[in-house]
């Protein structure tokens, strides 16, 4: 469980540290493309369905794997057709 | 071991992806690698964890990708905002729903864990669904403070922390139930308070609220990458909003608590008040005529997909030797940075999109500012009345140019809900109608001059 903690802690210096400098046009962009990373819950529904021994587990898993799957392929999606209107206007 | 190594290379993905997202030229690339990660590890999960169910579970991710991947395709620019407050919060309801799956009767710090990941995971979906009605405006978008609103959410957090001690204490999945009954009803209560032009900040917020939802249910499952992407978001997402406060120069509290504790605004008497109201040759003579104009474009531009219209005319002023500039305010459209991805998606240059501290110090010395579909972003009160909701905001100082022209379809207030000085300035003039409509009515009169 110390691990884990540790692994907590580092990575969340490590997320404060990664966009300590964006700038003000990327902010939109950047909520939506960490939106998309937080769906990884996907693999822990997949997983927990997976192993699900009663009925009920089973439909909260699959129910999870469906919004997760949702918020994973929506997020990258929308953030790439953000960051696509960029193109061409680059500093 | 195998599969931790590759959860450790789709963990670093997802670092080197939000690294990219942060700079504009790595931008895409980071989004793609993060996209790269993601596959892997859900691939790699399905191969060895999904030991039943696997036909089950692949349907289930065929749905989502059906609904997911349109959803994101077709939705317009201008909703992006709304669209990603639902991403966000299916991504909380998802990870409510795998640790009130996964609950059963184990050790406190899995307990513990576990009543998080429920707690948060659900006040992160209500919340959402609460930003995404606000942003779509199926609800009202001003502050709502229900009567007894202050004992009301505190009773909430009350009963919440209650449940999750409770929860903690018997391990009874009955009370988990009530918890997210209560998260539920919490996320509503923590919302409904925030202020329209406020909301994109509660997103971020709920955002890097899932992040740790996911990082919560990292323990719960016992799992690294879980842990390491959730918390990876919780942190960045945490200090993005403080930015975007920053951007609006107001500290995070007065923006989600200011409706309880805001002085309610001077009601000003109901006063006939004049508005001077002009025609499009009176606007295109002063535009034609001026030596520099800066545009100031808002949300209403957006929406009545006048981008290309205003393009036109800016090119047209300066065929005729007029300085012109975009004055592009952070919190312009519905996001930080929502106006600039509107902008680019009409083609205008990069270059001529100006910021406050690009314009503001020379505006006493503009001709013309043209205000197309904005309001809150040049109100004066942000700038001169304490008792402003938005007092404190920066705004663009179009009230020293020495005339201010507003293209707006009516005198409703912006999306805020504050009234706006400047409507009622003798320097102003009004240009009532659909921003599309006159701006190219307005295109076409500057040509005859």
């Amino acid at each position: 469980m110390i691990d884990l903690l540790t692994i907590f802690v580092l990575a969340a210096f490590v997320g404060f540290e990664v966009v300590s400098k964006v700038s003000t046009i990327l902010h939109t962009p950047l909520m939506s493309g960490a939106n998309a990373i937080h769906g990884v819950i996907l693999v822990g529904a997949i997983l927990i369905t997976g192993a699900a021994e009663s009925g009920v587990q089973v439909g909260l898993g699959l129910l999870a794997v469906f919004l997760a799957t949702v918020n994973v392929v929506g997020g990258f999606v929308v953030t790439d057709r953000m960051l696509e209107m960029f193109k061409g206007h680059k500093r | 071991m195998s599969v931790q190594l590759v959860y450790l290379v789709a963990a670093l993905c997802f670092l080197l992806a939000l690294k990219g997202l942060s700079t504009p030229r790595f931008a895409r690339a980071g989004n793609l690698l993060g996209a790269a990660g993601m596959a892997l590890a859900v691939v790699t999960a399905f191969l060895h964890g999904a030991v039943h169910n696997g036909g089950w579970i692949l349907v289930a991710i065929a749905l989502g990708t059906v609904v997911g991947v349109p959803a994101a395709r077709s939705v317009k620019m201008t909703a992006i905002p709304q669209m990603v407050a639902l991403f966000n919060g299916v991504g909380g309801a998802a990870a409510a729903l795998v640790a009130l799956a996964e609950f059963h009767d184990g050790p406190l710090l899995f307990r513990v864990a576990t009543v998080l990941t429920v707690l948060i995971g659900s006040v992160s979906f209500s919340g959402s669904l609460v930003t995404f009605a606000k942003l779509q405006e199926i609800m009202t978008t001003r502050p709502v403070v229900l009567p007894a609103g202050r004992t009301l959410s505190f009773g909430v957090v009350a009963v919440s922390l209650l449940l999750a001690a409770a929860v903690l204490v018997t391990s009874s999945s009955g009370l988990l139930v009530a918890l997210t009954v209560a998260g539920l009803l919490l996320g509503v209560a923590f919302v409904l308070p925030v202020g329209g032009a406020d909301v994109p900040i509660a997103i971020s917020l709920l955002n890097a609220f899932t992040g740790l939802a996911v990082a919560a249910s990292g323990y719960v499952l016992a799992n690294t990458l879980l842990i390491v992407a959730g918390t990876l978001v919780g942190a960045s997402g945490t200090l993005l909003t403080r930015m975007m406060a920053q951007a609006m120069g107001r500290p995070l509290t007065n923006i989600l608590f200011g409706a309880f504790t805001a002085t309610a605004a001077v009601e000003r008497g109901a006063e006939e008040r004049t508005v001077r109201s002009g025609t499009v040759e009176d606007v295109a003579i002063l535009l034609g005529y001026a030596h520099s104009v800066v545009v100031v474009p808002g949300y209403g531009l957006a929406v009545a997909q006048a981008q290309h219209a205003a393009r036109e005319l800016v090119t047209l002023l300066e065929g005729r030797g007029i300085e012109v500039s975009y004055g592009i305010h952070p919190v312009a459209g519905r996001m930080p940075g929502h106006m600039n991805v509107l902008l680019a998606e009409a083609d205008v240059p990069y270059e001529q999109l100006k910021e406050l501290d690009d314009i503001n110090p020379g505006m006493t010395s503009m001709d013309v500012a043209l205000v197309v579909g904005a309001n809150d972003v040049v109100n004066p009160g942000a700038r001169d009345e304490p008792s402003s909701p938005i007092y404190g905001m920066p705004i663009f100082d179009v009230d020293r140019a020495r005339a201010v022209v507003f293209m707006k379809r009516s005198m409703r207030p912006g999306f805020a809900g504050i009234d706006n000085e400047l409507l009622y300035n003798a320097k102003t003039t009004m240009l009532f109608g659909d921003a599309k409509d006159s701006l190219t009515k307005l295109l076409a009169a500057v040509k005859q001059l």
